[in-house]
This record gives structure tokens, C-alpha cells and sequence, in this order.
């Protein structure tokens, strides 16, 4: 993965929870443009490893002169967002990958529809730009517990088709009402918690969606966990993952050769075949089916741990 | 301008012609002495000085009466350049990587002028000087794919990424081995490769899929496939099979080193950055049997692996019928030595 080193141009406090990051190109030179939905992985040096999150850009994707993300601080996370939170400040450098993009606009749509839960306002906030840009109709809907937590609404603009659902004032999102009518040929985006995906899903199967209409981003930081030890098959060598990082920063930093891209359990590159298993593969991934997890012959070490005696990886 | 364009046609007289130079930098396809089907994938461009690798769009001596060419059959068949509506944008990506590209690597063929949106383009060898906006349809005389692929070689596939799939909704296809866009237009990638003979019992559309897919901006490849056309014609599609069929039957042992050309494509992939879109330029190169073989290396090694090819690809690929011919002149040339491994001629 091609890697751009940025200066950190501007660091804003949003919420009580997100910060907004800017990163500029330190010669002043443009930078590569992108898709709306894209996102960034942002690597994160800490003593002997390396942490790498990534996060949707916000910015407008066709501006080459900076790019931007919100991170929402974890407390219970493995680290990452709590080192952007506090060790990134105006002036440092920062290694990140050039943007991919996992969750674009299908812009086959005669109307798209954009649902947000909380953080999930991220990959929206470049989405839109480009549906303005290419004068495609939209509405958004963005849904929090508060005011205080909806640390979009200063990065979105105020328009009749940007509604904005506040729980604790009583105006709760109704999936219902939103998705019943839409003209055919409307495409639904969400992103957010998994009940709000699900319960997108299931309100389209129920309103007869073409499943191909339907579209999510669920992709989230690793989650930490208990430590545990992984065999390296290619050298039987043993590999310690310990309970603040994923399994496959614990390979790179044991120099293991891997894939990866979007280090969410969403894009498959890292995939990789297990050749023993002797306990239970935790699978925190959006990638294996159902019955590839049962059989516990894949795993997906950017998101997923274990439990057990005796994990081989087939690396 | 330092570079000399050929007068020559792709039809009828067939003055089409190779100079020693365009001879000693062919991309010559075969790195061994056999041929089997491989997801033989590098990083593009990058390659030794001068030889087609090395620029991300080469610009060679047919430059010119290619383009003459690709006019011709769109006069006669305008769809052989289909967009479908939703790849506009991708055509724009694509415009402004080709622009950029050739402005860099060909700096007294082309010149690129950018003031924001305010484009200023010109294409000296077919006398071009365009000023036009950036992402606005309505300043250029045609979309911006036709437009910058009647000034660019090689065909051109825009591949749009949804469901896990890739799906054939634009391109410029007129200078095709024997596939139709308009009958692909809108097919994914496992429709579209459905005629190709083993390939999908191998596994290997689903592997070459799986890498198209996680193919990120700014890291661009290439591979390089082959076939086989008698006389140098570059639209050798299906709609005009009655025109270039008949010609395999023209092939006699006295002209087969001359009319049988080896047809190798350069097959690059690229990353657009607004449509996320993925570019498959497919750029043709043509050599006849007797300039290949004045370099004994590919001579040698063209007899053998034609020789020894499996009789499903070599119906495929179309030349089963003249294979005889081919093998029996390229035999003179096969002395029976060794070959250095790699597709380049030895020094």
C-alpha cells in the first residue's frame, strides 16, 4: 500500500468525545483527490509496534490541499483513537495510506438516501460533497443520543434534505417513514452501530429493496481483548498477540509477511487460512459467511482473536 | 518533435510496417519456451530504458495512423465507444490521467495547461489545441472518454466496482482480438471471461478478481497476453469477422513469415481516484513472424512454445488452422539451444 507522510495542519476538539485531524502535504503539493466514502489508515508508532486505524475521510474528496478525519475517543479501545485523542498535535507528521474507498456511491441511483448512527456521519460527510458536485439527489438522515454527541452537525450543511434525529429530544429516527415511498431506483447507504444496519436491512427486505440497493459500512477498530499465542506455520515460530493489539499488528511487528488494507474486517485482504485450531476463533470480521466461521479454517487477523490451546496460521 | 510517425494503414494495402527500433523494443510475451495461462502480474510502468514499460501510456511511431484507424471504424460502427450514464465521472478520471501522464513523459509531443477547472490541452502530433473545463460535458465535442481515447492507443475498458464484481459499463474497443463491447457492455467480470477456454476451472478468474478489486490508487500493473492475426489489422472484431476471417485462409508457406502476425497486448490496470473506477487500457502491439524471428532468441523460443501449445488455446486463440505453417517456418529458426530466461533479446 502506497504511504503519504503529512504534516498535521489543524487539530479541533468537536465534542466532548471527536476530534477533528487535518493533514497537509508538507511541500504545499496536492494530493491525490478521492471518493466520497473513501477512507485513510493512519499508522500510529508506539514504542516497538506500529498501530494502524482507519477512518473515513470528511473532507471534500475532489480537494486535493488537505485531507480530514474525525476520530471519536475510545476508553475502552485498544489504543488507537485514545492516542490520536492525545499524542497527535498541530505540527507532527503522520504516515497515512493513499485513500481506498470500501463504501462508494453507486451512481447508478436516481436518489440516494444516506443513514447515520453517531460516528458513522463520517464517510457521509465526503458522500455529499460529491452528490453536490455531480447534482444528484439526496437526503441524509443522522441520527444521536444528543446534541453534545452529534459531532457532525458542525461539518454538516443546512439544508431541507439534511435531517438531523436527536433521541434525547424526542425526535427519534423512524426507519419506517424514511424508507416506505422512496421513487425507484433509490439507493440506501448506512453506517453506524450494527442494530442501525440491521435494522435498515430488515426494514428494506420488508419494503421489497432489491438487496443490491442496500448498502453498509460497519468497519470499525479492532477490539482488544485477552492476550493469546499464534503459530507462524511457513517457520513454526511463536507469535504473542498481546490484549491491547490486533493479530495482525502482533505479526507485523514479529516482520511476518501479510496483506491488508482497510484493518476492519471489511475488504478480505488479509484473509488467511488457519491450519490448526485447537480452541475458538473470536471472529470480530464483516468479511466470512456463517459457515466459514463454523469451521474455523479461516480467519481474519485484523479483527478477529482466540481462545484457546493451539492457533497455526497458514503464513 | 523528436519522434518520426509512420505513414502506413491497418487495412486494405496493409503498409502497416516495424522500424528496427519498434522491432528491437516489441513486448515479446513469452519468458519461457511453453505457455500456459498465469496471473503474470508486475508493477506499471517501470522497465529498461525504451522499452514499452517504462511510460505509463507508450507513444510509439504508430501512433498517429492508429488514431487514424480508430476514426475510421467508429465512422463506420460508432458503437464501438459505449458509455454507460453513471461512467461519465470515470471518463473524466481517466482523461485527466492520460493528459497528465503524456504531459510528463512526452513533454515536446504534449502539454498540459491546468488553471483550476480551466483546462488548456494540446496534442501536437495530430495538431490538437483545446481549451476546455475540467468535469464540464458541455466544453468538450464528445464525452471525455471518446475524447481522450481518439487521441490515445490502445483500447480502452472502464470497469465499475460494485457487489464484489466488476462490471463492464464504458469503453473504446476498436482494435479488440475477437470481443464485441457492445456485446459485453454491462457484463461482469465472469461474464464477460466466459468464453475463455479452462481459465475458470484453473481458478484463476477468481484469483486475477480478488487482485483487480484491492487494486489501490496510485499502484498501477500491467501483464501482457497474446494472439495470433494474419495481416496487421487492428479491428479484429466479431462485427467485421466476414472482413479479416477469410484472410487466416490467405497464409501459404511462402508468406507466412510475412502476413502472420503475433499480436501481443499490454494490459495495464489503474485506480481512478473520484469514480473508483477501475481503467483496463488494453494497448496492441503487431509483429510479423519474420522480424520476431530476426532476433534468434524470440525466434527459438515463438517455435517452441507454437509448437507445443494446447490445442484448446491454440483454437482459441484462432490460429489452429495456420498452425502447421507457423511451426513449420519458425522451425528454421530453432537450432535447438538454450534460451536466457526473461522476455527481453539478448544483448
Amino acid at each position: 500500500m502506497k504511504k503519504l507522510c503529512l504534516k498535521v495542519a489543524e487539530v479541533e476538539q468537536l465534542s466532548p468525545l471527536v476530534k477533528r485531524f487535518r493533514f497537509e502535504e508538507p511541500t504545499g503539493a496536492a494530493l491525490p483527490v478521492f471518493s466520497g466514502g473513501a477512507h485513510l489508515t493512519v499508522e500510529m508508532p508506539e514504542g516497538d509496534m506500529i498501530r494502524r486505524n482507519s477512518y473515513s475521510l470528511i473532507s471534500d474528496p475532489y480537494d486535493g490541499s488537505g485531507y480530514e478525519i474525525a476520530v471519536r475517543r475510545e476508553d475502552k479501545g485498544r489504543g488507537g483513537s485514545l492516542y490520536m485523542h492525545t499524542k497527535v498535535a498541530e505540527g507532527d507528521e503522520i504516515t497515512v495510506s493513499v485513500p481506498s474507498n470500501l463504501f462508494q456511491l453507486d451512481l447508478r441511483a436516481k436518489k440516494h438516501v444516506l443513514i447515520a448512527g453517531g460516528i458513522g456521519i463520517t464517510p457521509f460527510l465526503s458522500q455529499l460533497r460529491q452528490l453536490d458536485m455531480e447534482q444528484k439527489p439526496y437526503e441524509l438522515h443522522y441520527a444521536a443520543r444528543s446534541r453534545e454527541e452529534a459531532a457532525g452537525i458542525k461539518l454538516l450543511p443546512q439544508a431541507a434534505h439534511v435531517h438531523v434525529h436527536i433521541s434525547e429530544e424526542g425526535s427519534r429516527m423512524d426507519l419506517g417513514s424514511i424508507l416506505d415511498g422512496q421513487p425507484l431506483g433509490t439507493h440506501v447507504y448506512t453506517c453506524g452501530p450494527d442494530g442501525l444496519i440491521t435494522a435498515v436491512a430488515d426494514q428494506t427486505a420488508r419494503l421489497g429493496w432489491p438487496k443490491t440497493s442496500v448498502h453498509s459500512e460497519a468497519f470499525t477498530a479492532p477490539p482488544p481483548g485477552e492476550p493469546f499465542d499464534v503459530v507462524v506455520k511457513s517457520s513454526g515460530k511463536t507469535v504473542h498477540v498481546k490484549a491491547d493489539q490486533s493479530l495482525l499488528e502482533a505479526l507485523e511487528a514479529a516482520k511476518v509477511e501479510i496483506d491488508y488494507s482497510c484493518r476492519g474486517g471489511a475488504c478480505g485482504r488479509c484473509h488467511t487460512k488457519v491450519t490448526a485450531c485447537d480452541g475458538r476463533i473470536l471472529h470480530n470480521d464483516h468479511w466470512l459467511s456463517d459457515d466459514e466461521r463454523a469451521a474455523q479454517q479461516d480467519i481474519m487477523p485484523c479483527m478477529s482473536r482466540f481462545k484457546g490451546t493451539r492457533l497455526e496460521l497458514d503464513l | 518533435m523528436t519522434m518520426q510517425f509512420n505513414d502506413e494503414t491497418f487495412r486494405g494495402d496493409y503498409t502497416y510496417h516495424n522500424s528496427p527500433e519498434a522491432i528491437r523494443r516489441f513486448p515479446f510475451p513469452f519468458d519461457q519456451d511453453t505457455y500456459m495461462y498465469s496471473v503474470n502480474i508486475e508493477q506499471h510502468p517501470g522497465g529498461p530504458k525504451g522499452t514499452p514499460f517504462e511510460k505509463m501510456f507508450d507513444v510509439d511511431e504508430h501512433y498517429v495512423a492508429e488514431m487514424k484507424d480508430r476514426e475510421i471504424t467508429l465512422a463506420e460502427d460508432p458503437l464501438r465507444c459505449q458509455s454507460l450514464p453513471h461512467m461519465e465521472l470515470a471518463g473524466w478520471d481517466l482523461l485527466e490521467l492520460i493528459m497528465v501522464s503524456k504531459a510528463k513523459d512526452y513533454p515536446d509531443l504534449f502539454t498540459l495547461h491546468r488553471d483550476g477547472n480551466d483546462w488548456h490541452w494540446i496534442n501536437k502530433p495530430l495538431g490538437i489545441e483545446k481549451k476546455f473545463t475540467f468535469l464540464d460535458a458541455t466544453t468538450l465535442p464528445c464525452g471525455p472518454m471518446e475524447y481522450i481515447t481518439r487521441q490515445t492507443q490502445g483500447d480502452f475498458a472502464l470497469l465499475h466496482e460494485r457487489d464484489n464484481n466488476l462490471w463492464m459499463d464504458a469503453g473504446m474497443i476498436t482494435s479488440q482480438a475477437d470481443w464485441s463491447l457492445d456485446f459485453d457492455v454491462g457484463m461482469n467480470f465472469f461474464e464477460w471471461h466466459a468464453p475463455v477456454p479452462k481459465a475458470r476451472k484453473m481458478g484463476v478468474f477468481d484469483k486475477a478478481l480478488k487482485f483487480l478489486l484491492a487494486v489501490s490508487q496510485g499502484q498501477h500493473y500491467r501483464r501482457l497476453n497474446w494472439t495470433m492475426t494474419v495481416n496487421p489489422r487492428l479491428d479484429t472484431s466479431p462485427e467485421n469477422y466476414h472482413k479479416w476471417g477469410p484472410e487466416k485462409r490467405t497464409i501459404t508457406p511462402e508468406n507466412v513469415g510475412q502476413k502472420q502476425f503475433l499480436r501481443v497486448e499490454l494490459q495495464t490496470f489503474f485506480r481512478l481516484p473520484r469514480s473508483n473506477a477501475l481503467a483496463f487500457p488494453i494497448r496492441c502491439y503487431l509483429m510479423n513472424l519474420e522480424d520476431i524471428a530476426s532476433n534468434p532468441k524470440w525466434g527459438r523460443r515463438l517455435h517452441r512454445v507454437l509448437r507445443d501449445i494446447d490445442p484448446d488455446l491454440a483454437e482459441y486463440k484462432g490460429f489452429a488452422v495456420n498452425q502447421k505453417f507457423i511451426v513449420d517456418y519458425l522451425s528454421q529458426f530453432d537450432d535447438g539451444a538454450p534460451t536466457s530466461p526473461g522476455i527481453f533479446p539478448d544483448a
